[in-house]
């Protein structure tokens, strides 16, 4: 048996050095260097020392939050519903739909969408808005981040609902809650673990989304997934890109702590 | 009726094409415990969803102390319901899981802490307020499921298959308790269940139903011993169902021999189907018997023996018998007249009721 076990693991305890580990010491590593390979603190000196690359920080985690806030409140009623309809899975496959499309492709056409000449502006005539400008503005930027991350914020959130015992819904009412009592009181806690792996799967992501921002934001929006691009593409501080690095992974972490499932106090108590 | 709290008065429920309820009548006295007893499918749990105002009737009207409770909200229902599956909340502990009724009312945290804790002690959970739902055993959640329901004091308790889940020890156990807690409460319970040993054991009164329609209603000893028809006989215990032919009133003739019964009020010669509960077979030898037959199989089962047998005619007769016998044995069963349970084809349970009453009402006038 246990030699079987062993065998099995290889692949992925490989993935996890290749990948995962040796990645995360390499960034660790170079965030160490300055732009001239000297070993050096300067890296984190200048980020925390600068008010552009705080307030960077602030724009990444005010965005991602933005995001995350839109897609729950587009995506909870709709898995709801979702949960509730004769053909889920066919209506969750629709959804699921759009993510096995490219980023990129997904991003040209809203680009495409929402041009100067664009289906979005030929409709805002139609009903007499009259052109404006939508490409390269913020609200596009979440728009279309929204747009694209839905999908990861339903599937936990309609998971956890239909799993949830339906006879739970009658208890509640047969106990005399109302409609918005049972939701607040049984419906969304029970669906919170659903929340937060969405919450997860969403806020993580947009902390450091960098191609949006450029071709939808129009760098209207600079993330600290911007900044990393440019010190690896176009300055060639890798140091420094590696400390935003550094710091994205530590939020991430921060992120995954706070929103994680912790066990319930007395769970094992026997 | 004076303290009728129930009454469902022509009910149908019709899911698209097929009708799980039809023509449901029927009323509940306060303070009795009703059964309602049915294979699955029968429409039994729908009239408690209905009762509950988790679903709709499709037609008819549903009465709570004489006031049409329709259109009424679950919520606004003076019913509580024990689910099959107990519906727990897993994210609240025991005590707020019973509290959860009263802390909607917003009652005063400290009647509630009083009112749960009672609830508890008469489930006999007393200590066990702050577990996880998770700790407990099925039938500590079971017990949790009816302290909730309780606790709002409910005028109607509604029951839902709540012992399936159980062993037969505890259930038999839980079976007990349901009774007495029903006694000491007052309060009417309506019991659903598929077990027929269940119904009989804590029923005040039984609705045996199939396919949608309530067959026979009535105390547990008149259910098993004047079942109305085949099937009410045959899902009741069991029992040896041979066709037969009324000779004249207590007369009676099937396989082939002529017999005393206690049953009268039909045609001369009216085609019947006759009852004869094992239990009521007693072994004897063939001198003695009113019937001879031969033993195919014997089974121990424990408290009795499970003997099956054939007569000269073929027919097959199920006897429990506290005596052994022997396979290939040639034995006699005897039986009192009053072990004879005549059944009519196609009789209607007022019709069968007012048969009984037209001739026990003669017995009373000749004694």
């Amino acid at each position: 048996m246990k030699k079987y076990n062993t065998f099995y693991s290889v692949p992925y305890v490989l993935w996890l050095l290749l990948f995962v580990i040796a990645p995360l010491l390499l960034i660790v590593y170079q965030s160490f260097f300055d732009i001239n390979g000297q070993l050096t603190l300067s890296n984190y000196q200048t980020y925390f020392g600068s008010g552009t690359y705080l307030r960077m920080t602030f724009n990444s985690i005010w965005y991602a939050f933005i995001i995350t806030v839109v897609t729950l409140l587009i995506s909870y009623p709709t898995a709801y519903w979702l949960s509730q309809t004769r053909h889920k899975q066919l209506w969750l496959l629709l959804i699921i739909l759009p993510t096995w499309i490219n980023l990129l492709l997904k991003a040209y056409a809203f680009i495409g969408i929402f041009s100067q000449a664009g289906a979005a502006n030929h409709f805002f005539e139609f009903i007499g808005l009259g052109a404006q400008q939508i490409l390269f503005t913020k609200a596009s930027f979440i728009f279309v981040a929204a747009y694209i991350e839905i999908p990861f914020m339903i599937l936990p959130i309609f998971n956890a609902i239909d799993e949830m015992k339906p006879s739970l819904v009658n208890a509640s009412r047969d106990l005399g809650a109302t409609n918005w009592q049972t939701f607040s009181k049984v419906i969304f806690p029970l669906t919170l673990n659903g929340v937060k792996a969405g919450v997860q799967a969403v806020f993580i992501p947009s902390l450091s989304l960098f191609m949006l921002t450029r071709l939808i934001g129009g760098n209207k929006v600079i993330t600290l997934g911007t900044a990393i691009e440019e010190h690896f593409l176009v300055t060639q501080n890798w140091g420094m890109g590696s400390t935003i690095g550094v710091v994205l992974i530590v939020a991430m972490v921060v992120i995954m702590f706070v929103t994680g499932e912790r066990r319930k106090k007395g769970g094992q108590r026997k | 009726m004076a303290n009728t709290i129930i009454k469902f008065s022509g009910v149908n429920k019709r899911y698209g094409e097929t009708m799980a309820l039809k023509q449901i009548d029927f009323e509940l006295e306060q303070g009795k415990f009703y059964t309602l007893l049915g294979p699955s499918g029968c429409g039994k749990t729908t009239i408690l969803r209905i009762l509950a105002g988790f679903t709709d009737a499709s037609a008819g009207t549903i009465e709570f102390k004489g006031q049409k409770i329709n259109d009424l909200p679950a919520n606004k229902r003076k019913v509580n319901t024990v689910f099959q599956d107990y519906a727990l909340f897993p994210h609240l502990n025991v005590y707020d899981n019973v509290a959860f009724g009263l802390a909607l009312k917003k009652t005063a945290k400290k009647v509630i802490r009083e009112k749960v804790l009672e609830a508890l002690r008469l489930v006999r959970l007393t200590g066990y307020d702050d577990r996880e739902i998770s700790e407990l055993s099925g039938g500590q959640q079971q017990r949790v499921a009816i302290a909730r329901a309780i606790v709002n004091e409910p005028e109607v308790l509604l029951l839902d298959e709540p012992l399936s889940a159980l062993d037969a020890k505890l259930r038999t156990a839980m079976q007990v308790e349901l009774r007495q807690l029903q006694q000491r409460l007052g309060i009417t319970f309506l019991f659903v269940t598929h077990d027929q040993g269940e119904a009989l054991a804590m029923s005040d009164e039984i609705f045996v139903m199939s396919d949608g329609e309530i067959l026979q209603q009535g105390d547990p000893v008149d259910i098993y011993d004047e079942p109305i028809n085949h099937f009410v006989a045959d899902f009741i215990g069991e029992s040896n169902i041979v066709k037969g032919r009324m000779l004249a009133d207590y007369q009676v003739e099937f396989v082939g021999h002529q017999f005393e019964c206690a049953d009268a009020g039909m045609r001369v010669n009216e085609p019947v189907e006759i009852v004869l509960r094992p239990e009521d077979l007693v072994l004897t030898t063939v001198e003695k018997s009113k019937l001879a037959v031969t033993v195919d199989t014997q089974v121990f089962r424990g408290d009795i023996y499970e003997i099956m047998s054939h007569d000269a005619a073929g027919n097959e007769w199920l006897i429990h018998s506290v005596r052994k016998s022997a396979v290939g044995q040639q034995v006699g069963i005897y039986f009192e007249p009053e072990d004879i349970h005549v059944m009519r084809f196609g009789e209607s349970e007022e019709e069968f009721d007012a048969r009984l009453e037209s001739y026990e009402g003669d017995d009373d006038e000749e004694v």
